[in-house]
């Protein structure tokens, strides 16, 4: 299970709880979460899905691999240390909660 | 009930087809404000869905749920009327929908989102057991028998095709592709990348047939044999055709819309009513990317084609000019496609074949108007990129693998 909080640049902070194994961009998806496109659906094809996750919770996920480092170096809004595409970030038993920042933009 | 009329004010929204561009629009109209009534009528009886992993992740994963757009209780959340549908007509007149139930549906805004239909199979394919790929229910079939298949011949080398092809080859099915062109994906991208995944698809072990027709097509048994031009044979247990899409125009049609294999819009989106717009596979449009009015098959072009329409809606209109992009997953290969790989006066190349991960740069005039990726993520973002802002690159200094990249893009903001 994890309790995952997408935080909007303007503060607003959705939170959803997950049981199965899934990737943060598909629970932003079904919940409509606004700010995450993900427009090639997780194919890793379109730098849409962009996040910053939390300084706090940055230990709790594996590395980007190199092609996800690739497509960050051509995300639309600022690129951080933290930047992640969420597509990539795989939710289960290994992370108990995270917390994903939304970018000002995806285009 | 039959008769009853719902909606009507002259900001609602009746969306017909729930794929991306339907999907995409409804959501967007909502992140953009507009507080109007949608009806999303999707079509079909599963909430609404993402076709483009049904020939790829899902054969191998066959999870529906996670190819939904949304939840079903989201679309509650965000006051998005979906209905299962689908409409049987339109009444310009009285700017109404009838769905199949018999219910009418007033609109102040109608947007066809309606999609491709399947291109017909020829004679007694079908009696014979062709299969074809198009809706969930078509893949969740597929998958099943996938299971129970040890040969399969796939008619069409497209990207349906070739992707299909890919999976079953990796499950060790044995696979043959008959393609009736000269190469594979003809109409999508240049002859250097067809080669390249003519000898992939070849090295994995699948045999493909090129410039070869199906003559006639037999039940033998439990298989089905295929005569090709040229009179040799393929037998297989499962055959799939492949062999590309129509736009799905009928209702814009019965209600007198002009349609030329999509429904003809402006620069905008819009059909000759104003009160009507077209969105997605089923719209052809001018574009600033093509010589003549373009309909393109792609999630790309509905998600922005959604998106402009939200804009026009909300009260910012604009003119469509983004850049087409593609993308394909097939065996261990992605392969991204930025612009329109047509006729070019010249060609350069990022990286080898050899090594698995290229780019084929395509000019014309000296601009760079197409780019297509295998296993490059950021080769392809960077050439959206230089494409949407006017192609001016050098290119030899870009088909120099010293020369990283991101470097064309800073010169070019620099200039």
């Amino acid at each position: 299970m994890t309790v995952i909080t997408f935080a909007g640049p303007s503060g607003k902070r959705q939170e959803f709880v997950t049981e199965e194994t899934t990737t943060a961009m598909t629970v932003a998806r079904l919940n409509g979460v606004s700010g995450i496109e993900a427009e090639c659906g997780g194919s890793l094809s379109c730098a849409t899905c962009h996040v910053y996750v939390a300084e706090s919770d940055v230990h709790k996920l594996p590395p980007a691999s190199e092609d996800e480092l690739e497509m960050l170096e051509l995300v639309a809004a600022e690129r951080r240390p933290t930047s992640r595409l969420c597509c990539q970030i795989v939710l289960g038993d290994n992370v108990d909660s995270l917390v994903l920042e939304l970018p000002e933009t995806q285009f | 009930m039959p008769g009853d009329r719902i909606g009507g004010a002259p900001d609602s929204v009746v969306i017909l087809g729930a794929g991306h561009a339907g999907s995409q629009l409804a959501v967007a109209l909502r992140d953009k404000g507009f507080t109007g009534g949608i009806t999303l009528v999707n079509g079909e009886a599963e909430a609404p869905y993402q076709r483009p992993p049904l020939s790829k992740a899902y054969m191998a994963n066959g999870q529906g749920d996670a190819l939904w757009f949304l939840k079903p209780e989201s679309y509650v959340a965000k006051d998005i009327r979906l209905v299962a549908g689908p409409a049987i007509s339109v009444d310009r007149a009285d700017r109404s929908v009838t769905l199949a139930d018999g219910t009418s549906v007033g609109y102040g805004h109608l947007v066809f989102a309606t999609g491709t239909r399947n291109r017909p199979l020829p004679g007694p394919w079908a009696d014979r057991g062709v299969r074809t790929l198009k809706t969930l229910r078509d893949a969740t079939a597929l998958r099943a028998m996938l299971d129970q298949t040890r040969s399969l011949a796939i008619i069409g080398g497209g990207f349906i095709g070739l992707e299909l092809a890919a999976y079953a080859n990796r499950r060790g099915i044995d696979v043959d592709i008959v393609e009736r062109g000269p190469r594979l994906m003809a109409r999508a991208v240049s002859e250097p990348i067809s080669e390249h995944f003519l000898a992939q698809h070849r090295a994995a072990g699948i045999r493909v047939h090129l410039d070869t027709g199906v003559a006639s097509l037999d039940r033998v048994g439990r298989l089905t044999r295929l005569t090709l031009d040229g009179d040799s044979h393929v037998e297989a247990d499962l055959v799939i055709a492949a062999i590309g899409v129509t736009a799905e125009t009928s209702l814009a049609q019965a209600a007198g819309l002009a349609v030329e294999d999509g429904i003809l819009v402006d620069e905008q989106l819009r059909t000759e009513d104003p009160a009507i717009s077209a969105i997605g596979d089923c719209a052809r449009f001018p574009s600033a990317h093509a010589d003549a009015p373009l309909r393109l098959e792609s999630v790309q072009n509905a998600n922005d084609h959604a998106r402009l329409v939200a804009g026009r809606l909300t009260g910012t209109p604009a003119t469509y000019d983004a850049l087409p992009w593609f993308w394909s997953d097939q065996g261990a290969d992605k392969l991204q496609i930025a612009g329109l790989p047509g006729a070019a006066d010249r060609r350069v190349r990022r990286g080898t074949a050899e090594s698995g991960r290229f780019t084929v740069f395509s000019f014309r005039d000296g601009r760079l108007f197409a780019a297509e990726s295998v296993n490059m993520p950021a080769d392809h973002m960077v050439a959206r990129r230089l494409i949407a802002s006017g192609g001016i690159v050098d290119a030899d200094a870009l088909a120099t693998p010293e020369n990283a990249l991101k470097t064309f893009l800073q010169h070019r903001q620099d200039a």
